[in-house]
């Protein structure tokens, strides 16, 4: 087996060095009858190339996003990312290290980090952020339990234009760990009165923009009512590309933001790994869950990183700890910010500014067909439509005719009267000749 | 000696190692500054054509203000990062013997299949008649899981070992509110030489934690579990293999005291390693265990994450799972994504842990080592790493202190302190030591059952020449700690990037980020 260096002499040699005359004898803590005397029912060895045969007949049962016209979003987005970033996450240092406990002989990873919690702050407009999450909405659930630990309330409010599938992960937490939620119903129009939801009970608001509709909200009004009662805003994005054009969170008084960094460095991957982004005010470090770097110097005074005020965490407090999380998002972190650090300020919102224009591209060519109403006002890179039928059946259809057009509503909100809705998400990868494609495919089969 | 150029090959006075450079770098180790000590904001390492002009619909939230993000060409990119990489210790650097954390070698292969653009580049969202590929790969790694662990089922989606952990314990809580008690079991029993997620992913969907000492030899006694054990026990979380590197040779008996209890066993599979293909989870009576794929199953660690934690569950908790789960059809694999549609199959899902389905990069990369393996390579892979666990403790034993014995280990070997006393080191000063000489230490100071512990685990992936010179370098570091050598230690590293790091400091008065250095104020006059 080419990936076990000892052959059977070593093996042999090994055991009489160690004293025992079969391996067996070192697994003799394991009760006789379970040790098992047979290997198990599953395929044996195979080399490279067998697995590679095999694993690539699986792979091309799938469509990837690039070779077809490709608007599907609602949380995870296509985007490109460039060749350097790839190539710089492959570095066994960085690849095959693990979390920097000994600082002395991790400070690429300690340096990126810190990197990466400075590009976090400055994207969301808050003070700190953390060396991430699991992914946006983990994020959004110890952000809840956080704003739970500062205001010593029980209550969370969720907006109805938070992704469904973030509302759930609060949800599940929330009902495990005995928090009340109360959740708005789905929002297309942003039209809901979140303000009248806020009394002194409630600990948190939870608000995503641009929404999972795509429509860009106004979180300064909200963040006021909140802060009246003593409640904490927390402002979630799905698309972190975003802040490259909209106004930050921080901008408008949120006190926590979480979000999805997938966006920025990472590909689709079918859903994972991605990057939860957490960010917050200084009062409230001590309250954060996760890693976070700090700076420090060494022993001849030289600038070094090192894990910081890990009191917060469970390897020091068990049971105490503000969160359970241990390993996290490690090198999707380095993706973001090499890319980062490849757009900068300058990059990141030529970018943005191609992706709105795309999407209001579409939007006003969508707007002209007869069957269609486009739902949104303001939005970034993602719409929402209304459409004659069924955006199920459409959206099958259309991938048979080799175009992804979206994600329809009702996959995400099933049985809540939105089966005619379709959200198309459009980045700096659909050129005109893709929006060409959709819009005649939809004339087509409508 | 001089060379064939006729230079000096041993070092002559005056140019000690220690002479100062002018840059400050040291040959390879450069000293570099901090993206925003070097880029600008108006420097970019990306081409992007401006749109056409359009007119924006951003209503009244276009940003203005500036961001403060520094950007750089590709070329200086490159080189910052590349320059940063060689600040690092990897396992290709050498032997990285991180007890609990099986730092085992990571297949290149697995990467190259991770990028197919079938896996890589297709979206959770769309139609699920163009992801049946990526089904199947999800529907074959769960085959091994469970055929591996002996269960019954498994949720795929948690993203790592403490979010299985939940995963878990929210299944344990669900089953237990539909037998009507969730009012009364409330109390979960976690040794206490557990892994810090296991009390924390406890109490943080409210169980109450009740420690379990651990007894002499290192391990859990069954019958102190069955006096701990009762109407309000919710569940148990044993590590097994141990965190002293120990198998839980009552387990069976625990399971059973747990179970008489009305209890669940839920296992922290994190040392799944030892016994993969020589015993089954499901046949020592577990309900329950994450499996740190990024540990067992070779997924890189990539300086920290991302892992991916499935948990296999038994047939009393797998009607719980959470959404999404797979289902076979006549048109093929279908995922469950919503309660309603779980309930259609009968299933009674808690909830969900995470947007989407799971770490589908890791999967991948674990089911392309599991291919390569085998059945039979993956027992052979777990008696190696047994075997090199056991090779490096009789190669030390007479030297280092077993705090449980001379006895055989598994897949770890476990030293306490108690070797150092009045040497004046200490284990942390130990493992600077080791930097030194070119490996990284071992896990230090866990478990917290023994003191100044040192947890080695070699992993499969070592050879035995390899194997030979760290166990030669770690007779040589404690032969000189025991001779009072203390400087070597106390002062170590000398040779890292960087010297010993101030921890306190960066901890007192923390900074987290970048700000920009203030501008020196004339005082005024
Ligand atoms: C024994 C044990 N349990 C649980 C964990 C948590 O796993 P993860 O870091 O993947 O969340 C770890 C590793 O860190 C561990 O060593």
């Amino acid at each position: 087996m080419r990936y076990l260096p000892l052959s059977t002499d070593d093996r042999s040699a090994m055991m009489a060095r160690v004293g025992v005359d079969h391996i067996d004898r070192l697994f003799a803590d394991i009760p006789h009858d379970k040790l098992l005397d047979h290997v198990l029912p599953l395929p044996l060895a195979k080399g490279e190339l067998e697995v590679e045969r095999l694993l690539a007949k699986m792979a091309a049962r799938n469509v990837p996003a690039s070779s077809v016209p490709f608007f599907v979003g609602a949380g995870a987005y296509k985007h490109h990312v460039p060749a350097t970033v790839d190539h710089l996450i492959q570095r066994s240092e960085f690849l095959t290290s693990y979390t920097p406990y000994q600082p002395e002989i991790a400070q690429g990873t300690l340096h990126y980090l810190f990197e990466f919690q400075t590009q976090v702050a400055a994207l969301t407009g808050m003070d700190v952020a953390n060396a991430s999450m699991y992914d946006g909405s983990t994020a959004t659930g110890e952000a809840v339990l956080m704003a739970h630990r500062i205001t010593k309330r029980n209550k969370a409010v969720l907006s109805g234009g938070l992704h469904p599938h973030y509302g759930d992960v609060v949800r599940t937490l929330s009902h495990m760990a005995k928090a009340d939620v109360v959740t708005m119903t789905p929002d297309l129009h942003a039209k809901e009165n979140l303000i009248a939801a806020i009394d002194d009970t409630v600990s948190c608001v939870v608000v995503q923009s641009p929404d999972v509709f795509g429509t860009l909200r106004d979180l300064k009004p909200i963040a006021d009512a909140c802060h009246a009662k003593g409640a904490l805003l927390i402002a979630v994005f799905t698309e972190v590309v975003s802040l490259g054009l909209v106004a930050s969170p921080g901008e408008q008084g949120a006190d926590i933001v979480v979000g999805e960094g997938q966006s920025i460095g990472n590909g689709l991957m079918f859903g994972g790994p991605y990057v939860g982004l957490f960010a917050t005010k200084t009062q409230y470090i001590r309250n954060m869950p996760g890693r976070l770097c700090g700076e420090t110097v060494d022993a001849e005074g030289k600038r070094g990183f090192v894990l910081t005020l890990s009191t917060r965490e469970q390897h020091i407090r068990r049971e105490k700890a503000t969160s359970n999380i241990c390993t996290n998002s490690g090198l999707c972190t380095l993706a973001f910010t090499i890319h980062m650090t490849l757009l900068g300020e300058k990059g990141l919102r030529a970018l943005a500014d191609v992706n709105h224009a795309n999407a209001v591209a579409l939007a006003d060519q969508l707007a002209a067909l007869p069957h269609v109403e486009v739902i949104n006002e303001q939005f970034f890179n993602e719409i929402a439509i209304r459409i004659k039928g069924d955006a199920t059946k459409l959206v099958d259809r259309l991938a048979h005719h080799g175009i992804m057009a979206g994600v329809p509503a009702a996959r995400l909100f099933p049985h809540q009267g939105l089966d005619d809705v379709l959200i198309i998400a459009n980045t700096e990868i659909n050129t005109a000749d893709d929006r060409a494609a959709l819009v005649a495919a939809l004339k087509e089969v409508m | 000696m001089l060379n064939r150029q006729g230079r000096p090959t041993t070092p002559q006075s005056g140019a000690s190692d220690t002479h100062e450079t002018f840059t400050g770098n040291k040959a390879l180790q450069q000293i570099e500054p901090l993206i925003f000590e070097i880029g600008s904001t108006d420097q970019t390492g990306v081409d992007i054509d401006p749109p056409a002009a359009y007119r924006k619909r951003l209503g009244t939230f276009e940003r203005k203000a500036a961001m403060g993000l520094p950007g750089l060409s590709e070329p200086e990119t490159m080189r910052h990062y590349v320059r940063l990489s060689q600040k690092n210790y990897g396992i290709d650097s050498g032997l990285f013997p991180l007890g609990s954390c099986t730092m085992k070698h990571n297949p290149r292969l697995n990467e190259k299949m991770a990028r197919l653009p079938g896996f890589a580049d297709v979206h959770p969202l769309q139609p699920q008649s163009t992801v049946q590929g990526a089904l199947e790969l999800m529907d074959t790694l769960a085959h091994w899981l469970v055929t591996l662990t002996g269960m019954d089922a498994v949720a795929m989606s948690p993203k790592a070992g403490a979010h299985g952990e939940l995963c878990g314990l929210m299944a344990i809580k669900a089953a237990i509110a539909a037998r009507g008690e969730a009012d009364t079991r409330k109390v979960v029993l976690v040794p206490d030489s557990a892994h810090g997620t296991n009390p924390a992913t406890a109490a943080l969907i409210h169980f109450d934690v009740r420690s379990v000492p651990v007894r002499e030899d290192g391990t859990v006694d069954p019958k102190v579990v069955a006096a701990l054990a009762g109407p309000d026990t919710a569940a148990i979380m044993l590590t097994n293999p141990n965190t002293c590197g120990l198998f839980e040779k009552d387990v069976v008996a625990i399971a059973e005291a747990v179970h008489k209890a009305g209890g669940y066993f839920y296992a922290d599979g994190a040392n799944f390693n030892a016994i993969v293909g020589k015993a089954r989870p499901g046949d020592l009576g577990v309900d329950a265990m994450h499996i740190n794929l990024h540990k067992t199953f070779s997924t890189p660690h990539g300086g920290g994450g991302p892992g991916s934690g499935p948990v296999v569950l038994s047939e009393r908790l797998a009607p719980f799972a959470p959404v999404p789960f797979i289902r076979k059809t006549e048109e093929g694999l279908q995922l469950v994504e919503d309660d309603a549609e779980a309930t259609k199959h009968g299933a009674h899902p808690f909830g969900r842990m995470t947007a989407f389905h799971g770490q589908m990069g890791m999967y991948v990369r674990a089911l392309s080592y599991m291919l390569s393996h085998g059945a039979d390579g993956l027992k052979q892979a777990s008696e190696d790493a047994v075997l090199n666990a056991n090779y490096i403790r009789v190669g030390l034993a007479d030297l280092m202190s077993l705090p449980f014995g001379n006895k055989p280990c598994m897949h770890e070997v476990l030293f306490d302190d108690a070797w150092l006393k009045e040497t004046g080191i200490s284990t942390l000063d130990f493992a600077k030591a080791m930097i030194d000489e070119g490996y990284h230490p071992m896990t230090v100071y866990f478990p917290l059952v023994v003191h100044g512990a040192m947890l080695i685990e070699p992993t499969e992936s070592e050879s035995r020449a390899s194997l030979d010179l760290f166990i030669a370098t770690l007779r040589d570091l404690a032969m000189a700690a025991k001779r009072g050598d203390t400087a070597r230690f106390t002062g170590a590293p000398y040779h890292a990037p960087l010297r010993r790091l101030d921890e306190t400091r960066a901890a007192r008065s923390p900074v987290l980020k970048w700000t920009p250095p203030q501008p020196i104020l004339e005082a005024a006059e």
